[in-house]
């Protein structure tokens, strides 16, 4: 800008709070080997962060590992509008998810409500140079200047990150996809709305394959609608999708064509001691995950995070409260539209730890092995570079410490509802609102 | 919060019996009290779903359930009736958005006798009764000056799919209004209409009150004109499909009658509103 000294001082102190809907981290995820961190928002933007590899030698301390800093950043959706139903199409990104990696490039995959693209990552950090035909700015050479040939030769330049679309997967679904999960066949993915599963070759964008249907003959007799939907990690024909009911099904492609029947129906029944008005919503599972084994799936509803055994139907094997001091308010949830937030969950790298979200800020993480359960905050103010987060509680009775945080002090309108796990170190990302946390396990080298 | 009634009983000095009567009273009607407020934030909640540009279909879902569960408990616990009854008493004061907070309002004068819920069945000579299909679709509840106050599903209307059973739902509301004491017609008229495609499905109460006294009018339309009932039908809500998207019945009948001035949905209700609706229903069954 130009001189301003005439001009008042602007008070820009406001804008540091504002935060933009766009803004809004809507999913998070890691690569296969953890080197990439992708992150999409409500404004339809994928941010990818990169992992710094510094050269390491016997001596260095684990805790120094690389830092995550911005690798590229594009956009991947752009708002569009259903001409047929009058109603906009949100160009917020539901879930990105990567595909192993083949060659140089990297791809992944990219969701808003209804359409799925897979996008090309690519470095070039050489560009060839001496042209016969083309000058150093690309214009066109006069013939007659041009007296001998030379063979252009490739120089290395600055890095620069392209991103490419390469396959648009569009018109698959009338309703919101809320689910991708790339098949470990590498060749097949499927995607989730509320009332459809699809399964897509990934080089074949105007045909898909239609796996479950739940839709009812009569959409007034719709009661149950798809949340979540996963490929088994190991197995390319098994895949598993959970209900607003709290049911997970794990169907099998090998059974039939249209797997609307299920090979397993994983549901734990009803507790009716806790029965109110809220049960079916507090059990609506709103994400789920096959641990890295294969063998357990990892659910999550509004008050608990449940562990299934594969082999076993009747119940989860694990169950683990993640704010049950919410039970006593869920009709103040209700009504202000919390109960309805789907909160993420992950595994650790050896599925021996659980994470989830939670609000105020706060996260949870559970140990497999203990049973125990710890209460991590997400927030700036607390969080400084470096520094080790410590563990936070919540008062529900008791003597109470300080630092202990009471239940009508939470903040509702601060949620982590999107994390990852790095795949093989104990790095996790936290999305909390517009910020991206990324913690690290520190490890003392001196105690190993 | 409790009434005058029930203050008055601790004077008597029957205290210990009354007392416990008094804590089951209490707690029943806290119960219920807190039931409907649920049943009535969950309807505003499915109402607004509309408004949205994006209607969140699991959500939806959900919400719907849960009306579903409270208004099969209702029916169960016979207390359906008394959120019908509540309208039927004279001079009402201003009143809130909210339903319950009419009920709230106004003492229990009716009786505990409980009634009987079924489709076809006549209650005899009461005055009011209550019809309710086995879903809950809808709650009719006829006086024996049976006027027109308030009909459901003015929107619809214009849903191919519906035209016939609302112009079936339009038919009750003529016979209840030429000939008041053959209510039994309309029970079959209903008990026909929950056979229809249309009606069974709806899983939501459309609360057709069917109103006496010219009195309550201009309470009740205060009370319902708010209340869009063209939104509690499922399918349009879910599929986030309407033949007039982001327009009101108001909007609709706006255009079809511009000599009355029609309110926005979230505007101070009028009474012209619901005779606007009267005049376009009659319009839709006279086929004009």
């Amino acid at each position: 800008m130009g001189e301003d000294g005439e001009s008042p001082k602007i008070n820009h102190s406001f804008l540091r709070d504002y935060v933009t809907e766009a803004d809004v981290i809507s999913t998070v995820e890691f690569n296969q080997t953890g080197d990439l961190l992708a992150t999409g928002d409500k404004g339809g933007r994928v941010v990818i962060f990169q992992r710094e590899t510094e050269s390491k030698d016997e001596s260095e301390e684990l805790g120094e590992s690389g830092e995550y800093n911005v690798y590229s950043t594009f956009q991947s959706h752009e708002p569009d509008f259903d001409y047929l139903k009058s109603l906009e199409i949100e160009e917020k990104i539901n879930k990105i998810r990567w595909l192993p990696q083949q060659n140089a490039a990297h791809f992944l995959l990219s969701t808003n409500d209804k359409t799925i693209k897979l996008w090309k990552v690519s470095e070039r950090d050489k560009r060839p140079e001496g042209y016969n035909l083309k000058d150093e700015e690309g214009r066109i050479k006069d013939i007659s200047t041009v007296t001998s040939l030379r063979v252009p030769v490739l120089k290395p330049t600055d890095l620069m990150v392209e991103v490419r679309p390469r396959r648009i997967f569009a018109n698959g679904h009338t309703y919101h996809v809320n689910s991708i999960s790339v098949n470990s066949d590498g060749e097949t993915y499927l995607s989730a709305d509320d009332l459809r599963i699809n399964m897509w070759h990934l080089d074949i964008t105007d045909r898909s394959f239609n796996i479950v249907d739940i839709k009812p003959a009569n959409m007034e007799d719709l009661t149950e609608v798809i949340t979540a939907a996963e490929f088994h990690p190991q197995h390319c024909h098994l895949f598993v999708y959970s209900s607003s009911k709290g049911t997970l099904r794990l169907c099998d492609m090998r059974e039939s064509a249209l797997c609307d029947k299920h090979s397993k129906i994983f549901e734990e029944p009803e507790d009716p001691g806790n029965r109110s008005f809220f049960s079916e919503i507090i059990s609506s599972v709103s994400d789920v995950k096959f641990s890295h084994s294969g063998r357990y799936l990892l659910t999550r509803d509004y008050l608990t995070v449940k562990v299934w055994d594969l082999n076993m139907e009747k119940g989860p094997v694990e169950t683990y409260q993640v704010h049950e001091y919410l039970r006593s308010k869920l009709c103040s949830l209700y009504e202000n539209d919390c109960i309805f937030d789907k909160f993420e969950c992950v595994w650790n790298s050896t599925d021996s730890v659980i994470m989830t979200g939670a609000y105020n800020s706060f996260f949870r993480m559970f140990d497999r092995e203990t049973g125990r359960g710890v209460t991590l905050e997400a927030w700036r103010e607390s969080s400084k570079p470096r520094a080790v987060l410590r563990t936070r509680r919540i008062y529900t009775g008791g003597r109470r410490r300080r630092g202990d945080v009471g239940v009508d002090s939470l903040d509702f309108t601060k949620k982590i509802l999107h994390m990852a796990w790095h795949p093989a170190e104990n790095i996790i990302a936290i999305a909390a609102t517009n910020n991206l946390y990324i913690f690290q396990d520190r490890v003392n080298a001196e105690n190993l | 919060m409790f009434s005058k009634g029930t203050k008055r009983k601790f004077s008597d000095g029957d205290e210990e019996i009354s007392d416990e009567s008094l804590v089951g009273a209490r707690v029943a009607s806290s119960y219920s009290l807190q039931r409907q407020s649920l049943l009535d934030m969950s309807l505003i909640k499915l109402q607004l779903c509309h408004m949205l540009v994006e209607p969140n279909l699991c959500r939806s879902v959900l919400i719907a359930n849960t009306v579903r569960q409270i208004q099969e408990e209702m029916t169960h616990d016979g207390s359906w009736h008394m959120v019908t009854e509540a309208f039927c008493g004279p001079g009402q004061s201003p009143s809130e958005r909210l339903v319950a907070t009419e009920v709230l309002c106004r003492s229990r004068e009716q009786d505990a006798e409980p009634k009987l819920f079924s489709v076809i069945s006549y209650e005899g000579c009461r005055e009011e009764e209550v019809v309710a299909d086995e879903t809950l679709c809808s709650v009719s509840v006829s006086d024996t000056v049976s006027n027109v106050c308030l009909a459901g599903r003015v929107g619809q209307c214009w849903e191919k799919s519906e035209l016939s059973g609302v112009e079936r739902d339009e038919e009750a509301l003529e016979d209840s209004r030429l000939d008041s004491g053959e209510d039994e017609e309309i029970d079959t008229e209903d008990g026909a209409s929950t056979e229809s495609p249309k009606t069974t499905g709806q899983v939501f109460g459309t609360f057709e009150i069917k109103n006496g006294s010219p009195g309550p009018d201009s309470a009740l339309e205060e009370l319902f004109s708010d209340v869009d009932t063209s939104y509690y039908d499922l399918d349009t809500m879910l599929t986030g499909m309407q033949s007039a998207p982001k327009m009101g019945p108001y909007d609709l009948l706006d255009s079809l009658a511009p000599s009355h001035s029609s309110p926005s949905i979230v505007s101070t209700p009028t009474c012209r509103s619901d005779l606007n609706e009267l005049d376009h229903i009659m319009e839709i069954i006279v086929g004009s």
